[in-house]
């Protein structure tokens, strides 16, 4: 053992033999990180937070939670009125999954933005979209879980899905109903896997940090770190910024919790489940609503399935499609503008989902499940032969060279070094 | 980043959270607006007139409607003490057992026991009732949109129908409800019941009272968790401002250096 790393011998004992406190301090605290992150950097570890606020509170809410048809929605409404402070661990637990949603998109948005995907985060960016993926089964199957109406019919709606697969599509129903319709079994094996899925999700969140830790963080520059003047150390700059973050975060979030609990619920989950009647409009959470209105864009019914399923899967291979090596849109006009169109098309997706697909709602869902098409596997992969990126900035720490100011400060800093 | 770009995500947040709202008012039918006791974030329910809906249901809605999730004893929330609790109770009858002889027997009930059902079952509800099943009242104001004023314009939303409208036998003219015709005849009436306290009952009083009642059984920790909110946001926007000024002073040097 050369010099100890450590002031407290324990630790240095145990480094040795195990190196978990070299890990954490390289990690963690010296982990070079560009400086000139800006607040949309806060959102991985917000999602990071949010997960485990997530598992802490599901667990202790499936030590409440009876997972059986006649029992179901009593106990969560045991856990409402009787369970100490159940109340608090269940609206944060049912808002946590909304919060979770809202934080990754930005996460997602942010990527696209600043064009985080490119060589050589390809890796972490697919991890990211697995994670996406994981994501939604698990908040499909917990919203299941209540046995409210919009839990049951949710369920059957999104289940038979798999039947539109040619030829084994309705043996595939069966099996995953575990019967021959949403029944005890079903409720029972979502449970199962509602529980196992964030611990998977953990999982791919190691290795999407394993990843991200490779090269660091992209920056809202998008170009490489050039050396130690262009990046601080994650600790204390990164840590009191991600915590001034989750601060407003939690304050928003808990305005949520404690006034608005049911605000982005939807009030037939309040109605026991019922197979005889179905609601008037079976609608899933709100952070479904663009895939849903893809879904239901598409007049063929395994068309719309795929369609849905290819919206993810175009984000897998999107570090291909987009063959621009400027990662920023700050230097790709043509890129940026064309960043909003999909924003905005997205949202729009998520107002369709959410209307009657009637009249002229189907029409607008098609024009923007095109569109969203369109952006991926059209624009992108066009737009690096017409579009004249602005000149990038030589590192970092000597950014935009347009005025001549702005010249003289840049030949000033690099004479200082 | 500036504050104001700060504030320029909030109010995209914002705009997000608005836009729900208009989703979501848009397609239901206009209520009128009672400003509830409970619905400001500051909100409390007013006892007085949870304990006059609790008479009003008992009274009136108890004939057919069921309130499976509440029990005597959480009538405390209201402010009944433990012998008005014990009496209240001991009104109804409870089906127990069986006992060492293997016999079903009934009992005056105890404040532990659920709220008694008007209907053995379900079935016995549905037969009762010309086919249409009285939905159980625990969560009603949690389980429609816009629950407390759907509720208060439902009873009170009991008029003549259009001349051109036929109204079918069992079905009575609504005009909150959705489709206009509803299966449950005008339940309040002009001192239809005989206010405790002296209280007029007339039908919209006991409307306004019956749906507080509700409301406390749909959300009984609606005041613990306001209470609790205004303490946790405050103690927030307390630490979102030290950690932003320490994130400004630990930042200082980095700032300074560009």
């Amino acid at each position: 053992m050369s010099k100890p790393k450590f002031k407290n011998p324990v630790v240095n004992w145990i480094d040795y033999r195990l190196p978990i406190f070299t890990f954490m301090n390289h990690e963690l605290n010296e982990y070079p990180t560009p400086k000139n992150l800006n607040y949309f950097w806060n959102f991985g570890s917000l999602a990071g937070i949010t997960l485990v606020i997530m598992i802490v509170t599901g667990i202790v809410l499936s030590m409440n939670y009876t997972a059986h048809i006649d029992y179901a929605f009593d106990s969560v409404e045991r856990i409402m009125r009787d369970v100490n402070h159940g109340w608090l661990l269940r609206y944060i637990h049912m808002n946590g999954a909304s919060f979770f949603f809202i934080v990754v998109y930005i996460h997602i948005f942010r990527g696209l933005y600043y064009g985080s995907y490119k060589a050589p985060r390809e890796i972490l960016w697919i991890l990211g979209v697995l994670i996406l993926l994981l994501m939604m089964a698990t908040a499909f199957m917990g919203y299941v879980l209540p046995w409210g109406q919009m839990s049951f019919w949710g369920a059957t709606v999104i289940t038979n899905l798999f039947s539109a697969i040619p030829l084994v599509g309705e043996s595939i129903v069966t099996w995953l109903w575990g019967g021959f319709s949403v029944d005890n079994p079903t409720l029972n094996r979502f449970f199962s896997l509602h529980f196992v899925l964030p611990f998977v999700i953990v999982g791919v969140v190691i290795l999407h940090l394993v990843a991200l830790h490779r090269f660091g963080s992209n920056n809202p520059i998008g170009i490489d770190v050039k050396g130690k003047q262009d990046t601080i150390p994650f600790h204390p700059y990164y840590t009191i910024k991600d915590l001034f973050g989750l601060s407003v975060f939690a304050t928003v979030f808990a305005a949520a919790v404690f006034f608005f609990p049911n605000f982005m619920g939807h009030p037939d989950n309040y109605i026991p489940a019922n197979p005889m009647v179905t609601p008037a409009h079976i609608v899933p959470e709100w952070y479904f609503l663009p895939f849903y209105a893809i879904l239901r864009a598409i007049p063929d019914k395994l068309g719309g399935v795929l369609f849905m399923f290819g919206a993810i899967m175009v984000l897998f291979v999107l570090p291909w499609l987009d063959k621009s090596s400027v990662r920023s849109s700050q230097f790709r006009p043509l890129y940026k503008l064309f960043f909003w169109f999909l924003v905005i098309d997205c949202i729009a997706l998520g107002y369709l989902g959410a209307m009657p697909a009637e009249g002229i709602y189907v029409v607008l869902s098609r024009l923007a499940t095109a569109y969203y098409f369109f952006h991926f596997l059209i624009i992108l992969p066009l737009l690096p032969k017409i579009e004249s990126t602005r000149p990038l900035p030589v590192s970092i720490s000597t950014p935009i060279i347009t005025t001549s100011s702005n010249a003289s400060t840049v030949m000033a800093m690099r004479e200082k070094k | 980043m500036r504050f104001s770009k700060l504030v320029l995500y909030f109010l995209i947040l914002f705009n997000f959270f608005l836009s729900k709202l208009a989703l979501s008012a848009g397609k239901a039918i206009e209520y009128p607006d009672k400003n509830w006791s409970f619905s400001s974030i500051f909100g409390t329910f007013d006892k007085a007139s949870a304990q006059r809906g609790f008479q009003v249901y008992k009274e009136v809605c108890a004939g057919c409607h069921g309130m499976r999730l509440i029990s005597y004893r959480n009538l405390a929330a209201l402010g009944y003490n433990q012998d008005e609790l014990k009496a209240i109770a001991s009104q109804f009858e409870i089906t127990d057992g069986p006992n060492d002889d293997g016999e079903f027997f009934t009992r005056p009930g105890r404040t532990s026991d659920k709220f008694a059902s008007p209907y053995p079952n379900k079935k016995a509800a549905i037969a009762a009732n010309g086919g249409a099943y009285p939905p159980d009242l625990s969560l009603i104001i949690k389980a429609r949109p816009n629950g407390a004023n759907y509720l208060h314009a439902l009873l009170s939303g009991y008029v003549e129908p259009p001349k051109n409208m036929k109204v079918p036998e069992g079905m009575y003219y609504n005009k909150f409800y959705s489709g206009n015709l509803i299966a449950m005849p005008q339940p309040l009436y002009e001192d239809g019941v005989e206010y405790l306290d002296g209280t007029k009952a007339s039908p919209d009083q006991m409307a306004i009272d019956v749906t507080t009642f509700l409301a406390w059984a749909s959300e009984p920790e609606l005041e613990e968790r306001k209470q609790l909110g205004i303490t946790v946001i405050l103690f927030l926007i307390v630490f979102s401002i030290l950690s932003y000024f320490s994130m400004r002073q630990i930042w200082a040097p980095i700032k300074n250096k560009n």
